[in-house]
């Protein structure tokens, strides 16, 4: 019966693929490329994931987990396994696959979509239920330990300064991000500020008047929060309280800065814990409206397949479709960060090992999914539009008279009217050069939302997703800060005992002072570059994501190889080599390019050039000399990042061909089998 | 283990609305007459611990 099934899947998603594959010169709807996705998800799960479950990781379901053994009615809970998959969701799930794929969209809506399902159903679902398996017969371990154990100090270290140095780098791209769409916008800043005495509101609610009454106080929180889009709407109609909310992109950055700092100083009950409530409510109902809409409106994408910007001179960020899509997609196919979800506190709730599938590769196919609505938004726009809102003044010009001019000149038709025309409807003073992806993406999401649930509201529609977009951003940013910062504790208690005290006050401030400034550094610099930032950080910081994941395959490799079945090894080999070949080729251009749009180095000559020869105009010359140094700053990073990646990848090989060669290694920190009692 | 009876049940065990009910049954099964946290105590400790690694993503 099952196999039935499987069939008649395999079946429709052939036939979905085939429409997709021939409407390459015609408009194709929406819903083929959601049939094919859901077709090969459920494919994959079927057979693929229950194949690596019971051949290759051995899943064994009467084997007791650390839920189980360590069960103490808090953090160690045998949890029902739809339960655990909603957490694990809600854990995973960031504004990554949103950003990434509406910034790969101007190669054109193929090469990123068949990424997003391909990578992730061979990639990055495999990864996260491997690891999981992995952590939870380690007792929850994380993935910096497990590589210590399993490889050696090399790969410990590897994977900690890796996760630190991303961190850095995902904040600032993010932070960027919230202040694109907050610039010049009062509307949407008004919103934004607003969540902030809202969330201290609801977080008095859960610890003082009623503590713990998680789902009311949400409730509540999710109420004022959607009020507060609404009289953002009030605010942007008057005049003097509109001047009070405009604010350049600079003053943002530094209230981006203070907030980063004050979230992470502060208790977490008082504004992380109840920011992360309403997002968590905020994102699931999002995703789930928007899957509705998708449905309901089954829109056309407008996008072609493949744009001549797969050449690399793409005015979003410079790069061949190889390996650049990739790098884009990032988080929406494969992820290194889920390997640190995965390895820490989604095995200490898992009931039963069997739940690995479900949980692991379950939940990031979800993800690849709603990565796969997000290209959506941004491929159903004109593509002129789409490339008005997302090119940054530095190529396009400032004048909108210009960016049209040369946007229509590349063959994608917009004029001035149509572009003021969308800025009004979506209650904006302008919508030209708004880098950064959240704007394009609440312009896609509010016409999904418009058509399906009511047209006259796309104002509010384009400011409740700009809401939804920024509230999740500062809860990556508020959360990512302060795990930074024990990890910097961690370090400097290394160095100096004291600093290792998580609870010791001056450490406190001192280590989130140095998290906060490290990734202020490149939000600040972002925000003063004319040609928007995201450009060099999203590819940065998408090189340092997927290299994580290498990392994470590669202690996924050296495990499998050790436990005596290398001839499997190849379903973590298979995505390791791969990444390891775009991570590198990618970093490679990045530092050896002579196309200063594209290589750190050529930029940063050519801007010298340019500011000795004098041809560069006063405001830009101001800046020059910090965008020169953060362009060679960069190259050293990835430098590094490419470094710490291939000693990881030799240090695997080592163990594995040490193993294979019957020469002793290190033990496997697997705890001891001991039988379930759970009945479920 | 934890398994939800109906759709309001699962609701506030997705959502950790009925942690410190769950708290004190475990307790008062495995460990009873030891003293026990207040409500307000059980939350904030659940919340610190909660962000004290690595629990949300990109």
């Amino acid at each position: 019966m099952k196999n039935i099934a499987g069939v008649i899947l395999a079946i429709v998603g052939a036939i979905a693929l085939t429409v997709i594959a021939l409407h390459r010169h015609e408009p194709v709807n929406a819903l083929w490329i959601v049939t094919a996705a859901v077709c090969v998800y459920l494919l994959g799960y079927r057979f693929y994931a229950a194949w690596i479950a019971a051949r290759v990781l051995s899943v064994d379901p009467s084997r007791a987990t650390p839920a189980e053994r360590h069960d103490n009615g808090r953090d160690f809970v045998p949890t029902h396994r739809w339960i655990v998959f909603g957490h694990h969701f809600a854990a995973i799930a960031g504004p990554g696959p949103l950003v990434g794929p509406t910034l790969a969209a101007q190669f054109g809506y193929l090469p990123g979509t068949l990424w997003i399902i391909a990578g992730a159903v061979l990639g990055g679902c495999v990864q996260d239920m491997t690891i999981l398996l992995l952590s939870t017969r380690r007792d929850g371990r994380s993935l910096g330990q497990m590589a210590r154990d399993e490889l050696g100090p090399v790969g410990g270290f590897a994977a900690l300064i890796g996760t630190l140095l991303i961190m850095i780098i995902l904040i600032a791209v993010l932070g960027l991000v919230v202040v694109y769409a907050m610039k010049h916008s009062p509307w949407a800043t008004s919103t934004v500020f607003a969540t902030i005495p809202i969330a201290i509101l609801i977080g008095f609610y859960l610890r003082r008047w009623r503590p713990g009454r998680v789902l009311e106080a949400s409730v509540l929180g999710v109420a004022l929060v959607l009020f507060a889009v609404i009289s953002g709407g009030w605010i942007d109609n008057n005049p003097t309280l509109k001047a009070a909310f405009d604010f350049p992109a600079v003053p943002l950055a530094g209230f981006v800065i203070v907030y980063g700092w004050l979230a992470a100083i502060l208790p977490v009950w008082l504004l992380l814990a109840p920011r992360d409530y309403l997002s968590t409510f905020l994102k699931l109902g999002t995703v789930a409206a928007l899957a509705v809409a998708i449905l309901l409106m089954h829109p056309q994408i407008r996008m072609p397949a493949l744009t001549q910007f797969v050449d690399g001179t793409g005015p979003l960020f410079g790069g061949k479709v190889f390996p650049f899509v990739f790098i884009t997609i990032a988080c929406g196919a494969v992820s290194g960060f889920h390997a640190l979800v995965s390895s820490g506190t989604t095995p200490k709730i898992l009931a039963n090992e069997g739940d690995v599938r479900l949980v692991g590769y379950g939940s990031m196919a979800l993800e690849s999914l709603v990565a796969i609505m997000a290209i959506i938004a941004a491929t159903l726009l004109d593509p002129g539009v789409y490339f008005a809102i997302n090119t940054g003044a530095g190529i396009v010009g400032a004048a909108p008279d210009a960016a049209v001019h040369t946007i229509t000149g590349w063959g994608f038709p917009v004029t001035v009217e149509q572009m003021q025309h969308l800025a009004s409807q979506m209650g904006e003073s302008s919508l030209f050069a708004r880098t950064g992806g959240a704007p394009s993406l609440a312009v896609g999401m509010a016409s999904i939302f418009g058509s399906t649930f009511g047209r006259g509201l796309l104002s509010l529609w384009y400011h409740f997703a700009i809401m939804f977009e920024a509230v999740f951003i500062l809860t990556t940013l508020d959360a990512g800060t302060r795990v930074g910062r024990f990890m910097l504790q961690d370090l400097l208690g290394h160095i100096w005992k004291p600093m290792g005290r998580t609870s010791w006050y001056p450490s406190v401030l001192f280590a989130s002072a140095l998290v906060v400034a490290g990734w202020g550094y490149f939000l600040y610099i972002g925000v003063i570059d004319p040609n928007g930032g995201v450009n060099i950080l999203w590819p940065l910081f998408g090189i340092a994501n997927q290299m994580l994941a290498a990392i994470a395959l590669c202690v996924a490799t050296g495990i499998i190889i050790k436990s005596g079945k290398a001839r499997y090894a190849f379903v973590t080999l298979v995505p390791l080599a791969w990444l390891a070949l775009i991570t590198s080729t990618a970093a490679w251009q990045k530092l050896t390019s002579a196309d200063p749009r594209l290589g750190f180095f050529a930029a940063a000559n050519d801007l010298a050039a340019k500011l000795s020869s004098g041809v560069l105009p006063p405001d830009k010359a101001a800046v020059a000399p910090q965008l020169i140094f953060n362009q060679r700053l960069d190259a050293w990073l990835t430098m590094f990042f490419l470094t710490v990646v291939w000693f990881v990848i030799l240090d695997m090989a080592r163990v594995s061909i040490r193993y294979l060669r019957g020469l002793p290694v290190s033990g496997s920190s697997e705890a001891p089998y001991q039988v379930s009692r759970l009945t479920t | 283990m934890i398994k939800p009876r109906n759709i309001w049940s699962w609701l506030r065990t997705a959502t950790g609305d009925d942690a410190y009910e769950r708290y004190v049954e475990h307790r008062s099964k495995k460990h009873p007459g030891e003293p026990l946290l207040t409500r307000a105590a059980f939350y904030e400790e659940s919340q610190r611990r909660k962000w004290g690694g690595i629990t949300r993503c990109c």
